[in-house]
Order: structure tokens, then C-alpha cells, then sequence
């Protein structure tokens, strides 16, 4: 064995060397498209911050709507509308998304199981223009335009979200809990409740922040159901001011400053974003630690 | 609700040996039967994992159910309080009784059942809440009751089952940071608190090192004066240093578990009747 080695090291260099040489360009190879995948990113998120840092101040985040004439004022209006929204439609999702986990996980191969799993694919994928024409037909056609209305919009567009979060985190329970519960005489309904829901609350809350963090920048729905307003409001049957609307009227504005202000506006959602994700991040961390 | 009385003898029964060792038990201690099973069979689709085993299980008394692994021992011990009924494939073929009643009939509710006959599982499983609220679950479901009652009903549990010494300065810690023995003897606390008249244990000390298993044994033999309690254990030292009774499974050619050998441990241990007993109990497989 020990005198064969060396013969055997020295015959096979040839084939290393070229096995070293296609092995160091696939790398190159592959970690080149990987810096050209995250180059947008990184670009967007650079331009974001350049451009957007300018108008921004405190004034900005407080004022509501001025005139370009009065200094263009700022997006509390915006802000406001935009908490509105977001928090009537997780008030809308997250009971229908966590009892509709529930119902899938316990009961995963049922025909209405399997039919709710295929459907919030289905609905994950949905344009969240056709949600938006959607809501628009049943509701606006009707009411008008209204925080109602485009909070609907959002909350279909976090169901499916809410609802396969929360179901691979319940999956997540050891089964071992369950049966603890049920053991003790607790019908299922309060073993989903006191045991299984406490249990999988870290990842049920990363879901939301997750769903939010989906719906914060969308823009499309709410166009004609929110329509969007100059003005600030907390009325729910009347039209509401958005982040992602008052954005996107910006930056098509002829003015310069509205301009700047709609970069301003990008900077504020992507950071948004970024930190609910983040956030998500971190209490899937820190759970996982508590787990072991 | 029947008193207990003395076992009855299984109707329309061809006498097993094991059958007649349990007639034969029974009336030499006069001994009151709590639950019975009577040609119990548990069947998976069509695959049968536990099949026709008569078995009494005696008031105030420690039973164990010994045999190698996959003799449908676990199995067994879930058909006493329907927690076979989780598994939807899960069927069940003869009859078992508690204080005489059928508790797979009709009318019965198993929610009931399984607050009659508490169980401890192999892993320790406390759920994931306060010391006091892991043990106060179980009187919550069941009614509204007082502060200072449930208070004295979380003591009481937890000094029944020698942990509140460990525990009562910090009740409203997690029970997932208390040690492995320590859970496992919370989960007995847990269970008791439903004030239970059986307590089925699950090899309840397979996770345990040597001194907490020693802890929960002991344990055991206190509790036996209030319950009715019945081990699956593959330790067989451990059936003999604890209970009162052993039940002996072994598996069949065709998979499925049968009970070969009823009586009382120290017998069963010393004289034992089928060679595979034998065998199985002086180690030389299993």
C-alpha cells in the first residue's frame, strides 16, 4: 500500500490538475452570477439611500400634504393611511389564517384540506391587481372608495401567507405536547388553543411580520379600492392616504421636489421592509436557540 | 357508577393460560379488578398490532407490562384510555372496561375516560408555561375554580409527586428549564391534579438517568395507595423492583403482540410458566 501510493499520486496529477482547473472557473463562474443576482439589490438599495436621504427630515415624516408652492409639506397623512390599512387587514387575516392552519394541520389529508393547501398557492401567486379588481367589483362598485375596501385587498393578499406560516410552524410542536393536552382530558379546540398556539406564537408573529412586510409596498389593489387622499383621515368608509400611492404620484409629479420626495417615500418602505424582515430573522433565531 | 368489584370472568372465553393465571391471581388475593381487558385486540388498517389479550388490571396496585420492543406493549397501555383513538388508522376488537362500564362504547365520552385514566409519557412533556400553570391545566378544564383552590390543588399535586420542595420558590418559572427527572415528575403532578383513578406510565423513565428513575420509582410506590397504576417498562428490573403484577407480551410470527404470561412479579420473576418468560427475564434475549 505504502509503495504503491506515491506511483499512484504522481500518475493521477495530470487528471488533478485539470479537475482543479474547471473546478477554480465554475467557481468563478458561480460566484460571479451570484454578485450579478445581488447586484440589483444592492444597486436599488444604494440609489434608495442617495437619492432618498435628501428630502427626508423630520418635518417630512410629520407634515401632512402642502402645495409644492408651501414647500411640498410631508407624509403623516401617508403614514397614518398606511398603519390603517396594515393593521385593519391583519385584523382581518390573522384569526382566518391561524384557524384555517389549524384546521390543515390537524386534518392535512381531508379533501378540504387538501383543497385549502392547493388554494392558498394558488392565491400566494395571484397578481395582486386581480385581488384589486376584485375587491373593486364587490365592494367599491357599491360603497365607493374606501380604507375598508383596500384594507380587504391587503388581507387577501396576507391570507395565504398567515395561513402557511402559521401551519409549518404548528407542524413544528412536538407532537408529544399534543397528546400530553389530550391526555389530560382537554378536548382538541382548547389543546389548539392553550397548548399548540402559545407554543408556536414566535412563528406565527415571523408569519405576520412577514405578511406585512408583503402588502407594505403594494400598490396596485389599492388604487381603486383606498384610491388615496391629500387629506389626513382615519375614516374608514372614506378614501385613505398610502405610502405605496402617494410614491407612485409622486414620481411621475413634474416637480423636482415632489421627485426627491417620492425617493424619500422608497427609502421609508424599503426600510419598512428590511426591518421587518429582520426582525422576522431574529425571533426565528432566537427561538431556535430557546428550542435547544 | 359500579363499585369494583371482583373480576369477573370473561364470558364465552376459552381459558388462555393466561387467562386462567388471572382467575387463578384473583381469587387467591381477593383482589378488586379496576379495569379489564377482555380479548383486546388493536388493529392498524389491517395489520394487527396487539392481538386478544385478556388482562385485568387491579385496584391499588402496580402492574407492569414487560416484552421486547414491538410487542405492542405502548400500544396496549393506549387502549386503556383511548389514545389510540388519535390515530385515525387505529381500530380496536374486544372490550375494556372501567368499574365494569364498556369505555369504547357508544355513549361514552373520552374526554372523560382520560381524565379517569391519566397518563405519563416517555419523554417528559411539559408544556411549554409556568410550573403552576403546567399543573393547574388540567383543573381549569374543568371548571371554574378559585384562586386559593387551585393554589392548594397545585400544591397538593406537586408535593404528591415530591417536587414542590424543588419547585416552590420559582412556580412561575418555565417548566421546560426544570432537569429531565424533575419534568418528568411535573408531568405526574400534571396529571394527578385531574385527581385521576389510574395513572398509565409509558416507560416513564427511559429518558432518566439512574437517580431520577430511582426518584420517580419511589415515587411510584407512594402513589400506589391512592392509584391504580399501570408501567409499560422494557426494563425488566425495573418491572420487578416496582410492581406488583406482570403482564408478559411477546410477539408473534405474524408481527402481531400477545400476552403470554400473567402473575404476580415475584413469580414471575422466580417461577416463571412459559419458557420464553424464562428467557426473556434472565436476559437471555430481549
Amino acid at each position: 500500500m505504502n509503495t504503491l501510493q506515491p506511483r499512484h499520486l504522481k500518475r493521477s496529477t495530470t487528471h488533478e490538475q485539470g479537475r482543479r482547473v474547471v473546478n477554480v472557473v465554475m467557481l468563478g463562474l458561480t460566484g460571479l452570477m451570484t454578485l450579478i443576482a445581488l447586484a440589483p439589490l444592492a444597486w436599488i438599495l444604494i440609489e434608495v439611500l442617495r437619492r432618498g436621504s435628501g428630502a427626508l427630515s423630520v418635518s417630512f415624516l410629520t407634515d401632512t400634504f402642502k402645495p409644492t408652492s408651501l414647500g411640498g409639506g410631508g407624509i403623516w397623512h401617508a403614514l397614518v393611511g398606511t398603519g390603517i390599512l396594515i393593521g385593519l387587514a391583519a385584523v382581518f387575516s390573522v384569526p382566518v389564517g391561524i384557524l384555517t392552519a389549524f384546521y390543515v394541520s390537524q386534518h392535512p389529508n381531508t379533501t378540504l384540506g387538501l383543497a385549502v393547501r392547493f388554494g392558498t398557492d394558488v392565491l400566494s401567486g395571484l397578481p395582486s391587481i386581480v385581488v384589486g379588481l376584485f375587491v373593486y367589483t364587490l365592494v367599491v362598485r357599491g360603497q365607493g372608495y374606501s380604507a375598508l375596501a383596500g384594507s380587504l385587498a391587503l388581507a387577501i393578499l396576507m391570507l395565504p401567507i398567515v395561513v402557511r406560516t402559521t401551519e409549518e410552524m404548528l407542524k413544528l410542536v412536538p407532537k408529544s405536547l399534543r397528546e400530553g393536552s389530550l391526555a389530560l382530558g382537554a378536548p382538541e379546540w382548547k389543546t389548539s388553543f392553550s397548548v399548540l398556539l402559545p407554543a408556536a406564537m414566535t412563528g406565527v408573529l415571523t408569519g405576520l411580520m412577514l405578511a406585512v412586510a408583503r402588502v407594505a409596498g403594494e400598490t396596485a389593489p389599492l388604487l381603486f379600492t383606498a384610491l388615496g387622499s391629500n387629506n389626513l383621515s382615519t375614516a374608514l368608509d372614506k378614501p385613505i392616504a398610502s405610502l405605496p400611492l402617494v410614491l407612485f404620484k409622486y414620481a411621475v409629479d413634474p416637480s423636482k421636489v415632489r421627485n426627491a420626495q417620492a425617493w424619500a417615500i422608497a427609502l421609508i418602505i424599503v426600510t419598512l421592509v428590511l426591518a421587518l424582515n429582520i426582525g422576522a430573522r431574529l425571533i426565528t433565531l432566537w427561538r431556535s436557540k430557546m428550542l435547544q | 357508577m359500579l363499585p369494583s368489584t371482583s373480576m369477573r370472568l370473561p364470558t364465552g372465553l376459552a381459558l388462555t393460560s393466561a387467562v386462567s393465571d388471572s382467575v387463578a391471581v384473583t381469587a387467591e388475593h381477593n383482589l378488586n379488578t379496576k379495569m379489564m381487558l377482555d380479548r383486546v385486540s388493536v388493529l392498524y388498517n389491517t395489520f394487527t398490532a396487539v392481538a386478544d389479550v385478556n388482562l385485568p388490571i387491579y385496584t391499588n396496585k402496580i402492574s407492569a407490562i414487560i416484552g421486547p420492543s414491538g410487542c405492542g406493549k405502548s400500544t396496549l397501555l393506549r387502549a386503556l384510555n383511548r389514545m389510540n383513538d388519535l390515530v385515525p388508522a387505529a381500530r380496536l376488537k374486544g372490550a375494556v372496561s372501567l368499574d365494569g362500564e364498556d369505555i369504547y362504547a357508544a355513549n361514552v365520552d373520552v374526554v372523560e375516560i382520560r381524565r379517569r385514566v391519566g397518563m405519563v409519557f416517555q419523554r417528559p412533556n411539559p408544556f411549554p408555561k409556568s410550573i403552576y400553570d403546567n399543573v393547574a391545566y388540567g383543573p381549569r378544564l374543568y371548571g371554574d375554580l378559585k384562586k386559593a383552590d387551585l393554589d392548594e390543588m397545585v400544591e397538593r399535586s406537586l408535593k404528591r409527586a415530591a417536587l414542590w420542595s424543588e419547585v416552590k420558590d420559582k412556580l412561575k418559572q418555565s417548566g421546560m428549564a426544570l432537569s429531565g427527572g424533575q419534568q418528568q415528575r411535573l408531568c405526574i403532578a400534571r396529571a394527578i391534579a385531574v385527581e385521576p383513578e389510574v395513572i398509565l406510565m409509558d416507560e416513564p423513565c427511559s429518558a432518566l438517568d439512574p437517580v431520577a428513575t430511582l426518584k420517580i420509582e419511589e415515587l411510584m410506590q407512594e402513589l400506589k395507595a391512592d392509584y391504580t397504576i399501570v408501567i409499560v417498562t422494557h426494563n425488566m428490573q425495573q418491572a420487578a423492583r416496582v410492581s406488583d403484577y406482570t403482564a408478559m407480551m411477546m410477539m408473534r410470527p405474524d408481527r402481531a403482540g400477545e400476552m403470554i404470561e400473567f402473575d404476580v412479579t415475584t413469580k414471575m420473576f422466580t417461577r416463571p410458566k412459559d419458557k420464553r418468560t424464562e428467557d426473556y427475564v434472565t436476559g437471555r434475549f430481549g
